[in-house]
């Protein structure tokens, strides 16, 4: 009699997979560095080329490295908000210029605001591909020993700067 | 007088530089290697289609990682590896067996075998059971239909 | 004007599909005839203002009427006109709106040809094709309107996507359609059975052809697709077990068990629970194939512009029509009853174990599809599931179905005897292992996995025909071959080339993966390149310019021992509206192979990379899928499925219950 029941009792749990999966996004690529240590770099620095900049140099911080590029629509909608996160001090932001032209990554700057207290310039992308990093924006918050605690990706929002970024920051500093 | 030009070109250069095409990759023992492996991973930015056929900027650079590595003399174990380790299982279009998908590569072995286990028991007990009985109202219709004729 | 005629005809589509589900399902719980007589009219009715609709839009579109936000979106007016037309269900509103249509369609040849049913059952079954109706109606109409307008209307519209501007896209959703909303009416069938009580095999005499017409549709839509991403998509390849790929070949491997479960339902009434439960099944993966490919829970090449509330909505329909369904089915199914018996060893046992293999097929497809999801819903990581996972598991789920296709059409209703059944396949089981050892060599090397292949496709072959001399040699009373050929029955014609459709299949598959070769070059003018015993030559790239693109084309001459066998011309088109880039292929078609040619990027003035492909044998995939849907056209349109007519339906409900 039961075995009747089955057919009804699987679709109801499909069901219900269905519905949470209508909640998720299918594209979203979760980092698998996080609670990793920042994978090491030494690249030179956007606005002056001769001088370098290594994850290394951050140690004993807490810091956010934000992915962008002058090519990137979505950076745009998200550099008012960097903009205020630096301007309050709350934490540094560091820049990682990825695949992008000098002149253009300077001029976009220029124009746009600079958040940053340094850029990072990856021509090659391959620190970026050492990160994880698959679309343009993504934003890493990486803690005192060097080991990446949180990754965002796509554009930051004030929300998400509000409710997930600045505690974290806090919490990590008090570390 | 171009037309003839471009006639006479035609005509000799064609024929002299024609030659068996070379292969478009620099190495094409490598690239065969690499093209293989690039079909089991998946690209990260079109999502829908193998590392080896996507255009996207990112898949040439992870091509172009796969290459240098290998020529490196790394196994395609390592290399995958380097790409799970920055990129997750997502990466990989062959899901890896581990504890979270053992269902996953030993389901449909199991669906197969409940399946045919449901079915051997049904048919003995079928067989036990030596067939259908004819429920006493159905042999009350047989009787009339047989005594009446067909209407 | 007219895309305001559209939304209202579709309206009252809507009202009349309503009428048709209560009239129909109240009036056959209540006995009322005169109820359960309108019910004809009203699903007509239907048909009709869906028609209508239908009609509305696709005028919308050949006129260019961009006031509509939906032609905006997919059209263009410099798009040829076959295009604009095809452009209707290019997208999502409108693909609804033909999957309505099809609905309509199909609940329209039911009205015309259910005069031998009794009422009270066409009335159950319209019924609930009306319920379907209505859900789907009721989407369209609150969150998928295609006849929205858009104010200010654009100058001119987005264009359809380029990749979909070729012939297979023209025909490849109407056919794929008529396939998953047909299984509607074998699920309309079995909720029509539980509802009454009654389930004998009249029942399945009736449903069988329908849904074997519906399993003709799917197959030749699925071979369309797949005919269309090989030709259309420029990489050689021609099944990706994508989402939606799979989307569509889940009810197709459901459809193809109930239509064996039928048989033998039909036959000696037995194992009809799990007839019902199959035809719920087939129509609920349907259901599941539109909710995967629209609600944006899976990414697909395929999926539509994706909206959680459009997802919310299809959702809340597979529950009630599906999670409807199944409630009944425990409510009703356990009244069933058994029906004939039979041997563990018999053409009844065979056929089950069909059904159990098909079955695990698909689910096991469902498995890995939604594998991804459950992960990730769980929070337990997130990983791809992609064609190295499938190939692995599906290829020895079909191996014995294969096997098993060779066996069962020669084995005994109720009781087989294996001693007979060995000695009778003994001429194909040689053949087989002939063709499995030797064939191989013919192509140029052997390999294990071509000779299953080989092995398991001649098997099935060398088995229909045993079948075939059988009948000449056994049929009594006829004289001479031909006269006992003739007095077979369509149906088993059908089955016959239905499983050689299988054969020339498998062959297609096993040959072309065994032995597929491409060469990726780069070529100057005069530059050759040879492959699979053919020369290619590269004469240079010309700009051409299409109706809505610009491209280069290249002439590619292919020779063969020094004799032209074709000039190829693979082209790189940019469409100017969506500036978007595609390679078109250039294939020339043979019996025994394919040569593909496409061109990849210029690397210099005058040299490009070019990319030819040797195929032997693929067509035979596309081939084999015809055959089997020519087979399943054959067994639904056997006589006594037509002659049945005459027929009162009492005496089939009596002769039934033996």
């Amino acid at each position: 009699m039961t075995r009747f029941a089955i057919p009804v009792a699987i679709f109801v749990a499909l069901l219900v997979l269905l519905g949470v999966g209508l909640k998720l996004d299918p594209r979203e690529v979760p980092s698998p560095l996080i609670g990793k240590p920042a994978p090491h770099f030494e690249l030179p620095q956007l606005h002056e080329a001769a001088k370098t900049f290594s994850e290394r140099d951050m140690l004993g911080k807490v810091w956010v490295l934000n992915v962008w590029a002058s090519w990137c629509v979505s950076c745009r909608e998200e550099h008012p908000v960097l903009l205020d996160l630096a301007a309050s001090g709350a934490v540094p932001v560091y820049g990682l210029n990825y695949k992008d032209k000098r002149e253009d990554g300077l001029a976009w700057l220029k124009g746009m605001g600079d958040p940053y207290k340094v850029s990072i310039f990856d021509f090659d992308g391959r620190v970026g591909i050492d990160y994880g990093v698959y679309g343009v924006p993504e934003t890493y918050v990486i803690d005192k020993k060097g080991v990446i605690r949180y990754k965002r990706i796509g554009p930051l929002t004030p929300e998400i700067v509000k409710s997930t970024l600045l505690p974290l920051v806090n919490e990590l500093d008090r570390a | 007088m171009p037309r003839l030009l471009a006639v006479l070109l035609v005509a000799f250069v064609l024929p002299v530089s024609a030659k068996e095409a070379a292969p478009a990759a620099a190495d094409p023992v490598l690239e065969k290697r690499v093209m293989a492996l690039s079909e089991e991973l998946r690209c990260l930015v079109c999502q829908n289609q193998t590392l080896a056929e996507s255009n996207a900027p990112l898949a040439e650079d992870l091509r172009n990682q796969l290459r240098e590595k290998m020529r490196e003399g790394k196994s395609d174990k390592e290399v995958v590896d380097f790409l799970v380790e920055r990129y997750g299982d997502f990466v990989l279009y062959r899901p890896p067996l581990k504890g979270t998908t053992v269902l996953l590569w030993f389901g449909p072995l199991l669906l197969l075998a409940t399946g045919f286990a449901v079915l051997m028991r049904r048919l003995q007990r079928r067989r036990a059971a030596g067939g259908p009985g004819v429920s006493d109202a159905e042999r009350k219709r047989a009787a009339e239909l047989l005594a009446g004729g067909e209407r | 004007m007219i895309p305001e005629l559209g939304q209202l005809a579709a309206a009252l589509a809507l009202c009349l599909a309503l009428a048709q589900a209560l009239l129909g399902l109240v009036g056959a719980a209540r006995g009322q005839a005169v109820w359960m007589a309108a019910t004809r009219p009203a699903a007509r009715g239907q048909f009709a203002f869906v028609a209508i609709a239908f009609a509305c839009l696709t005028v919308s579109f050949i006129y260019n009427d961009f006031t509509v936000a939906y032609v905006a979106s997919n059209s263009n007016s410099a798009l040829p006109l076959h295009y604009r037309i095809a452009g209707v269900w290019g997208g999502h509103e409108g693909s609804m709106l033909l999957w309505i249509l099809m609905l309509s369609v199909w609940t329209f040849g039911v009205t015309l040809f259910s005069r031998q049913l009794p009422l009270e059952m066409v009335a159950r079954v319209l019924g609930v094709m009306g319920l379907v109706s209505t859900g789907f109606l009721l989407f369209i109409l609150f969150t998928s309107n295609p006849f929205s307008r858009l104010f200010p209307a654009p100058p001119d519209g987005r264009d359809l996507n380029p990749l979909l501007q070729d012939p297979g896209m023209v025909m490849h959703p109407p056919m794929l359609y008529m396939g998953y909303v047909g299984f509607s009416i074998a699920f309309s069938f079995a909720v029509a059975a539980l509802l009454s009580g009654r389930l004998d095999a009249a029942w399945a005499r009736w449903s069988r052809p329908w849904t074997t017409a519906a399993w003709c549709f799917l197959t030749v839509g699925i071979a369309l697709g797949s005919g269309w991403a090989y030709y259309e998509l420029g990489w050689g390849g021609w099944w990706f077990w994508d989402p939606v790929e799979n989307a569509s070949f889940m009810p197709w491997l459901t459809g193809t068990a109930l239509i064996h479960s039928l048989a033998v339902t039909e036959k000696r009434g037995a194992f009809r629970s799990w007839t019902v439960l199959l035809a719920i099944l087939a129509f609920a993966l349907s259901l599941l194939g539109t909710f995967l490919v629209r609600s944006g829970v899976l990414t697909s090449v395929h999926a539509f512009a994706t909206d959680p509330t459009r997802g919310i909505f299809i959702l809340a329909l597979l529950a009630i029509v599906i999670g409807g369904s199944l409630l009944l089915y425990v409510w009703r199914a356990p009244a069933i009853g058994l029906g004939g018996g039979f041997e563990p060893l018999s053409r009844e046992s065979l056929l089950l174990m069909n059904n159990v293999i098909f079955a695990a097929a698909a689910g096991s497809v469902l498995l890995g599809t939604l594998y991804p999801l459950a992960l990730d819903a769980s929070g337990l990581g997130k990983i791809s599931v992609g064609p190295p996972y499938f190939e692995t598991v599906f290829v020895p789920l079909m191996a014995p179905a294969l096997f098993l296709m060779g066996v069962g059409p020669l084995a005994r209703w109720k009781k087989a005897s294996l001693p007979d059944l060995a000695s009778r396949l003994r001429w194909a089981a040689a053949a087989a292992a002939l063709a499995a050892l030797a064939l191989p060599f013919a192509m140029g090397r052997w390999g294990a996995m071509v000779a299953l292949g080989l092995l398991l496709a001649a098997w099935v072959a060398a088995s229909c025909f045993v079948q075939i001399w059988e009948k000449v040699r056994n049929a009594s009373g006829a004289s001479g071959a031909w006269a006992r050929l003739s007095v077979v029955p369509r149906a088993t014609w059908g089955m016959l080339l239905a499983h050689f459709g299988v054969a020339v299949f498998v062959v297609g598959v096993t040959l072309v993966k065994g032995y597929e070769s491409e060469k990726d070059v780069r070529m100057e003018p005069g530059d050759t390149v040879e492959i699979g015993g053919y020369t290619f030559r590269f004469d240079g790239v010309r700009d051409v310019t299409g109706p809505n693109y610009v491209a280069g084309r290249a002439q590619i001459p292919v020779t063969r021992n020094g004799k032209v066998v074709a000039t190829l011309y693979p082209e790189k088109r940019i469409y100017r509206v969506q500036n978007q880039p595609m390679t078109e292929a250039a294939i020339d078609t043979g019996f025994t192979r394919d040569l593909y040619v496409s061109l990849g990027e210029a690397v210099s003035d005058t040299a490009w990379v070019v990319r030819v492909h040797h195929k032997p044998f693929i067509d035979w995939i596309w081939g084999g899928c015809l055959l089997m849907a020519l087979g399943g056209a054959l067994a639904a349109s056997d006589r006594r499925y037509r002659l049945a007519a005459r027929r009162q339906p009492e005496q089939y409900a009596a002769a039934a219950a033996r």
